[in-house]
């Protein structure tokens, strides 16, 4: 990336494309499992759509960023800075983390709430390499009956929601495409 | 409309609002606290609710808002017509059309779809504000999932007279975690929150918003020997003959005629047009 798309890529309607985006982000938060589309954002390499165009609808000044491995390059600090002011920190201060399964664990880095405030909990955009309602068993708040995703790790994500009300909750994003899966979610690993 | 942001507030505004509920959906029932701002209308008037709704809502949405069921009273026309000014999008009062509803003290009698939001008002959202003033004493009593006070208000409304008396507000558990203020929403709307559709809860005054996600498990707290009842008045709507909706008493003249009609004005007037 040269330095003169560091300034593209981002909403072209801000108040519009944040609120298509957070819509499709809402509904999966709220319905776990479910795959929507979400879109508006050309973040640079590696970040996908998804990705970038949730770090445009949540993030700002008041948020903490961390970028783990690939996701954490030139372009893309400067591109987040530019376009949200979110500061980079490290994994245990933020509010928001991204990157890949493996550049982001272990899990136990992330702030995971107090009892009085589960709300102060990292929230980890887990890019995937796929993205289906295939593997582990999900059931719980936002489920009518059971529902099925793509986990990278099913055995961690299972540790997470044993820590209910407290623990991290996650978007999984590939392509254009994103899913969530909140803490209070149960899991029930394939098989 | 160019003088508006879309829907009025501010984009910061608006993600801290966003990052808020996301947090409301993943721990169902728990209150967040959020930087609530003012709003062109007086605490109580919805200021929460129109938070909420402002940071929900796409320009394709179709907005329907009630107060008390109603959806020609003060406060549901001045909040329809604030969004029709500041965020350009389509308003109806029928509540299959709408996307996005917002509410004060009603859940509609039309069962709600997937495709559908509810937005609640509510003035105070900590259930036990009224048992305990001090909102660090609440906060520990809902980290410790200590409960007990709120089976004892229950259990004096019993000894008293003889029948939970709290016919409105009436405390929710979410999720087998959470106890809830539902809003001050009828008791007989309590069955319907396990419903297919997003709730969210926004109150204004208080800056807290909360959150049930579709299908989540809602119980209203009981006693086995004295069970959880979704009452209304014994009576048929007087206009549209509906057995099975919430009714508003209302008093006709001096000498004390009174009248019951449905709560929910869309229900009431869709029975009446599908019987002419």
């Amino acid at each position: 990336m040269d330095g003169s798309n560091l300034y593209a890529g981002g909403f072209r309607d801000a108040p519009v494309d944040a609120a298509h985006a957070f819509r499709a982000a809402m509904t999966a938060m709220a319905r776990p499992g479910d795959i929507r589309r979400i879109a508006g954002a050309a973040p640079p390499a590696p970040l996908s759509v998804a990705a970038g165009t949730l770090l445009l609808t949540l993030c700002d000044p008041e948020t903490r960023v961390h970028l783990g491995g690939a996701a954490d390059n030139d372009a893309v600090r400067q591109w987040l800075s530019f376009h949200t002011g979110a500061p980079l920190c490290d994994a245990g201060e933020a509010d928001f983390a991204l990157g890949s399964w493996a550049d982001l664990m272990p899990l136990s880095r992330y702030r995971i709430g107090t009892p009085e405030y589960p709300d102060r909990s990292a929230t980890l955009i887990v890019e995937c390499e796929t993205l289906e309602n295939v593997g582990a068993e999900l059931s719980g708040p936002g489920i009518r009956d059971t529902a099925r995703l793509s986990l990278p790790d099913a055995g961690a994500l299972q540790g997470n929601a044993m820590l209910y009300p407290l623990g991290c909750d996650f978007f999984f994003t590939c392509g254009d495409r994103v899913a969530a899966l909140p803490r209070s979610t149960t899991i029930r690993a394939e098989g | 409309m160019s003088d508006y942001n879309f829907a009025y507030l501010d984009e910061q505004t608006k993600r801290m609002i966003r990052r808020a509920i996301l947090k409301g959906l993943a721990v169902p029932g728990y209150q967040v606290p959020f930087a609530s701002r003012e709003m062109p209308m007086p605490y109580g008037w919805g200021t929460g609710g129109v938070q909420v709704s402002a940071a929900t809502l796409t320009p394709e949405d179709r907005l329907k808002v009630i107060d008390q069921g109603a959806d020609d009273t003060t406060n549901a026309v001045s909040i329809r017509k604030f969004f029709e000014r500041t965020a350009g999008v389509a308003t109806t009062e029928m509540t299959q059309d709408a996307t996005v509803i917002q509410t004060r003290h009603r859940i509609p009698e039309a069962e709600l779809t997937e495709d559908q939001i509810l937005v609640y008002q509510v003035p105070i959202p900590e259930p036990l504000r009224f048992l305990e003033p001090r909102e660090t004493e609440t906060r520990k009593m809902h980290s410790l999932q200590e409960y007990g006070l709120m089976h004892v208000k229950l259990y004096e409304d019993i000894s008293q007279h003889g029948a939970i008396s709290t016919a409105y507000a009436y405390p929710v558990r979410v999720a087998e975690r959470y106890v809830m203020d539902p809003s001050p929403i009828p008791k007989f709307d309590n069955p319907k929150m396990e419903m297919a559709a997003i709730q969210l809860f926004g109150a204004g005054r208080e800056q807290r918003i909360y959150a049930v996600p579709p299908y989540t498990r809602v119980v209203s707290l009981d006693f086995e020997d004295y069970p959880f009842e979704a009452t209304k008045a014994d009576h048929a709507c007087d206009l549209c003959g509906a057995e099975d909706s919430y009714l508003d008493e209302v008093i006709m003249d001096d000498a004390g005629t009174r009248m019951f009609v449905c709560s929910d004005t869309d229900y009431c007037r869709s029975r009446r047009e599908a019987a002419a």
